[in-house]
């Protein structure tokens, strides 16, 4: 989707402000939605892809306006309510409904330990022909789906070179839909900076990203 | 499910509120003796009566809550990283393996794991500068940085990174002469990326652990440089 998101190259942000010694958390609260997010998670009721794009669909003025955990709590709410986890009547009381299930946790602290230690991979070990080599032209396409993609605006359209490929990945424009892993090459492309941003670019910086198969034609 | 939006986030702050019993608004400018506690924001207590709900249902163990947390706020973190490049500076062979497969060359040293299950580490040399960012959200390498930092999941940083890269640097302190080539990786898929910075100069005869104490966790973002040791520091 052309959301609000999809940042790179926007002007009028202001100047990046770093924070010396920056805690890991500012407020419990932060650290809390962190952890409910991926021990949900673990319930296997939907996927990085879904939790992306659920913010994503944060409304713009409010995804400028929040703060990044504020962000990530107002997505997991709607997606706990979408999977029906959680009931509009419980959020407003606050307690289980009447007749509710107890469930046991999905995710023990052996589990989380675990997750930590080994991530969840999104590579797949299945066959896919690859349809571009390393240093082959290639132009990003021009794709404006209303769902979710991990092609930004500023590359559509835009000559690249295959720098290398990464292998087969999960696809997340249907991934993060519930419509299959469409498991295809992911290509690091890079794009000249004159080619995304014109000619008073630097004439020998770059932008590379990592382009799934189905966001790239032969040029 | 066809809540609309506002009216489910509504509902959330009214329930959240009505549960908690937060304090009015300003009740707490007056002077009082007591241990100051922050007056929990109106945030704190939705999260904490939907974690409260959650737990409830048994739907999720606040142990392992405490778990996820502890490893991120005490344990992984961006000395995961400094360890790494430290060992490449030091040791050739490692270098070479870290370049050429970095999730084997970082498991050596007993880091990997989530948002870090597929990495790629990129070498910054005299005439060749990375920098990493990740326009779309937040993406970073967890399992040798820890989680990122506010400036990198800030608007600024993820708007003018791509466009602007040389400018981001300056506002970190570095200016790059204008024959240095400037690569930015958007991390737009599961790819993470690390930054090997260049070993700054009078580091000749530091052991491993005391470059590791050098490197920076910016620096390893590709937003700075390492500096070298302070005259006098490691005497």
């Amino acid at each position: 989707m052309n959301g609000i998101h999809d940042m790179g190259g926007m002007h009028g942000m202001g100047p990046v402000q770093e924070e010396k010694n920056e805690p890991v958390f500012h407020e419990t609260w932060e650290s809390r939605v962190f952890a409910l997010r991926r021990a949900m998670g673990a319930w296997g009721k939907w996927n990085i892809d879904v939790t992306r794009h659920e913010v994503e669909l944060v409304p713009p003025a409010d995804y400028l306006r929040m703060s990044y955990y504020e962000r990530q709590f107002e997505a997991f709410l709607v997606l706990l309510a979408k999977r029906s986890f959680i009931t509009p009547a419980e959020i407003k009381d606050g307690k289980p409904g009447p007749g509710s299930a107890v469930a046991v946790p999905a995710l023990t602290t052996q589990k989380a330990a675990t997750l930590i230690a080994k991530g969840v991979p999104t590579n797949r070990n299945v066959p896919a022909t690859p349809r571009f080599q390393a240093g082959q032209h290639v132009r990003a396409r021009n794709i404006n789906p209303t769902g979710h993609t991990r092609l930004p605006r500023y590359a559509r359209g835009k000559l690249g070179t295959v720098n290398r490929d990464h292998g087969v990945f999960v696809f997340p424009d249907t991934n993060a839909h519930f419509l299959g892993e469409k498991p295809q090459h992911v290509y690091s492309v890079r794009f000249a900076a004159r080619e995304l941003w014109g000619e008073q670019a630097p004439q020998k910086d770059s932008v590379y990203l990592d382009m799934w198969d189905d966001y790239l034609d032969p040029a | 499910m066809t809540t609309n939006r506002r009216d489910f986030l509504a509902a959330a702050v009214t329930a959240a509120g009505a549960a908690m019993t937060p304090e009015l608004p300003h009740a707490h400018e007056h002077q009082h003796d007591h241990e100051h506690q922050a007056v929990p924001s109106d945030l704190a207590l939705r999260v904490k009566a939907l974690e409260s709900l959650l737990v409830e249902k048994g739907l999720v163990d606040r142990a392992a809550l405490d778990t996820l947390i502890d490893a991120y706020e005490h344990k992984i973190g961006p000395r995961n990283g400094a360890r790494v490049v430290a060992r490449a500076w030091s040791d050739p062979a490692y270098k070479q393996r870290l370049l050429a497969n970095a999730d084997a060359a970082i498991a050596e040293l007993g880091y990997g794991g989530m948002q870090g299950e597929h990495m790629v580490v990129l070498e910054n040399t005299p005439s060749v500068h990375n920098m990493v960012v990740c326009t779309l959200c937040s993406c970073y390498p967890w399992p040798v940085l820890g989680l990122p930092p506010v400036w990198y999941k800030s608007a600024p940083y993820r708007s003018r990174s791509v466009i602007d890269p040389r400018g981001v640097l300056r506002e970190f302190g570095l200016d790059l002469p204008a024959d240095v080539e400037v690569r930015v990786w958007d991390s737009t898929a599961e790819l993470r990326y690390l930054v090997l910075p260049e070993r700054p100069a009078a580091t000749e005869n530091m052991s491993e652990e005391q470059l590791a104490a050098l490197v920076t966790r910016d620096s390893m973002v590709g937003v700075s440089k390492v500096a070298p040791p302070q005259t006098g520091a490691s005497a």
